[in-house]
């Protein structure tokens, strides 16, 4: 209630900001929205302005109207494939590595000993470069001298992990999570440690065991980090890419929309109006969902 | 929420008293089991990583024999002094923190602003602003590539910043588009914090005159600390392992960042996993580095419990 009048009070006042005030806010405020626009914004437009057109790179630019877009559903093999991988890859992160996350940050914020140690094992994989992931996992995973297979002991008929075009997709998922896991991990921990402790207690001395503790004090106030781990795992599977391109260049089983992009943009057909017009429907389909994210958070806000 | 929160602690008067009570004994019957989970699961997080360098100390000629998972008869650096001198490391080292540093920098202080204005300032169309950033990160990188290439070509520098004369091919232009490309995420998350720090303090601050600027540089932006600390981290790792922006706005390869040099390390030497093994860790040991160095602040800054005022 008080902090509701100061508000209200604030907003009264005609002169909040001096023009030496407004002059810091036009700065600091006009740079990066200009910056912003240059390089996300403008170039995104002008995107969904080539889809609707045929270019090579270099010549002419005619318009062809939607025709990219009715070859891209009709006549494009591989772009149901990626539809339904995009959408694989956002089940398996969402329903798998990032409730693990979860999990991991629970267990560890349970104050045992070693935690760190714990919590920095698990971050690792995060900061790796993924020239380091796709390489690790054709030492893994390879049929040669791979580890797997190696300790499976099948080295007379080692299985193709990588090469199998029904088992990489699983194989790149894995790969995908085991960085997921501790981003999520790392950023559940930081909401956890800003849970009031005594909120727990309050629970405890009604008697509630740990789980409903969980469930029914923590998680509801981990609210603001659900959001941004539910956007970011989202995103993270729609943008897919460095994996599968390090290990076949996303052919043979791991096609994805932004691999199919990159073939048509910068491959040797350079077919731009083309890729642009499968870059729209993912844009599209990202948009959606960072939407209905903000949509709800803006309703969170208002609510409180 | 601060204000729900308050009013619980409130509310609940038993609670000061507790606070000097010994800490409730905890269930020991789970506690084992814990450990026992996550020590499997550290193992087979960790795993990848120690064959990595398992295998990049040991010569090819016996992983190609024995296999990656077999007992050594060898180990040594020698591959590492190979990978480092072949490929011209340092150089490219050099490249990546040319560009890594100020556009961490720049990202976050920009972001902290926007985030400030957004949060905690109350400006008209602060929502807008918000949305406006926060969706123009999460737009894939696919789609921006073709016209932010060809708007590169066209932007002439003076020599002395670039010796292509245009922003292509340039450091800044893959400062630039990192910097507006990451600010998004950073405006998001910092927003998210800002909003859980106490209006009283800002307010006191204003009646004292504060203006603006004060109430970002001074009072805000060290109450982020913890937040600023983990995003850096985040920042500075994503900066670093981002090959895509390199690889199609610098055409000169003596200007490719680090991540680049493995690229071309995997191209000379694609038949020896092992020297490659060797450069993969050398290139993942800075940020791994980094993050352990800057956990201890980042932990530091979250136990201290700034959203308490």
């Amino acid at each position: 209630m008080p902090q509701n009048t100061a508000r209200r009070a604030g907003r009264r006042t005609t002169r909040r900001f001096t023009r030496r005030d407004i002059a810091v806010l036009g700065a600091l405020l006009g740079l990066p929205v200009l910056l912003d626009v240059l390089i996300v914004w403008g170039p995104a437009l002008a995107s969904v302005g080539l889809s609707f057109t045929s270019w090579d790179g270099i010549g002419d630019i005619h318009w062809v109207g939607g025709d990219n877009y009715e070859n891209l559903v009709q006549d494009y093999p591989a772009f149901w494939p990626a539809v339904r991988h995009n959408l694989l890859w956002i089940a398996f992160l969402g329903l798998v590595a990032t409730p693990f996350g979860l999990l991991l940050a629970v267990l560890i914020d349970r104050g045992i000993r070693f935690s760190r140690f714990y919590q920095s094992v698990i971050y690792l994989p995060v900061v790796l470069s993924l020239a380091v992931v796709g390489f690790m996992a054709q030492l893994l995973l390879g049929t040669d001298q791979g580890v797997v297979n190696t300790v499976l002991g099948n080295e007379q008929d080692p299985v193709d992990w990588l090469g199998d075009s029904d088992i990489n997709l699983w194989m790149m998922m894995l790969a995908a999570s085991w960085r997921h896991t501790g981003y999520v991990m790392i950023l559940y921990l930081a909401g956890l440690k800003s849970v009031d402790p005594e909120l727990k207690e309050a629970a405890a001395i009604d008697g509630a065991n740990e789980r409903q503790t969980f469930f029914r004090v923590t998680f509801p106030t981990l609210r603001p980090v659900n959001v941004i781990v539910g956007v970011i795992t989202v995103i993270e599977a729609l943008r897919a890419f460095d994996i599968v391109y390090a290990v076949n260049k996303g052919r043979n089983g791991l096609e994805l929309l932004s691999v199919l992009i990159t073939d048509n943009i910068i491959g040797e057909a350079s077919r731009i109006g083309f890729g642009s017009a499968i870059a729209v429907v993912l844009l599209g389909v990202s948009l959606g969902f960072i939407v209905t994210f903000l949509v709800q958070e803006l309703r969170g806000a208002r609510e409180k | 929420m601060t204000a729900d929160l308050k009013s619980t602690t409130r509310a609940g008067d038993v609670t000061p008293s507790l606070r000097g009570a010994a800490p409730r004994p905890r269930p020991r019957r789970g506690r084992y089991g814990v450990h026992l989970f996550l020590s499997a699961v550290c193992l087979a997080f960790v795993a990848p990583l120690l064959l990595a360098v398992y295998a990049s100390l040991r010569p090819y000629e016996e992983t190609a024999r024995d296999g990656y998972f077999s007992w050594p008869d060898k180990l040594s650096f020698a591959y590492y002094r190979e990978a480092y001198t072949a490929s011209g490391m340092g150089k490219y080292f050099t490249n990546t923190l040319i560009i890594a540093v100020p556009a961490v920098l720049v990202t976050l202080f920009l972001a902290a602003f926007v985030a400030f204005a957004v949060s905690r300032l109350n400006i008209r169309g602060g929502l807008a602003l918000l949305m406006f950033f926060t969706a123009g990160n999460l737009l894939p990188p696919q789609v921006l590539v073709t016209p932010l290439y060809v708007l590169f070509l066209k932007v002439d520098l003076p020599w002395w910043m670039s010796d292509s004369m245009t922003l292509y091919d340039s450091y800044w232009a893959v400062i630039l588009v990192n910097i507006g490309f990451q600010v998004g995420f950073c405006v998001f998350v910092l927003s998210q914090f800002m909003r859980t720090l106490p209006k009283e303090i800002l307010e006191a601050a204003v009646v004292d005159g504060a203006g603006v600027w004060t109430q970002f540089w001074r009072i805000t932006l060290p109450l982020c600390r913890p937040a600023l600390a983990a995003l850096a981290t985040l920042e500075f790792t994503w900066i670093y392992n981002d090959f895509l922006w390199a690889l199609i706005f610098i055409s000169n390869p003596d200007k490719l960042p680090i991540t680049s040099s493995l690229n071309n390390l995997r191209g000379q030497f694609f038949t020896d996993y092992n020297l490659l093994a060797a450069g993969s860790v050398l290139v993942a040991l800075p940020t791994i580095l980094v993050f352990l160095l800057l956990q201890r602040h980042f932990i530091a800054g979250l136990t201290l419990g700034s959203s308490k005022g």
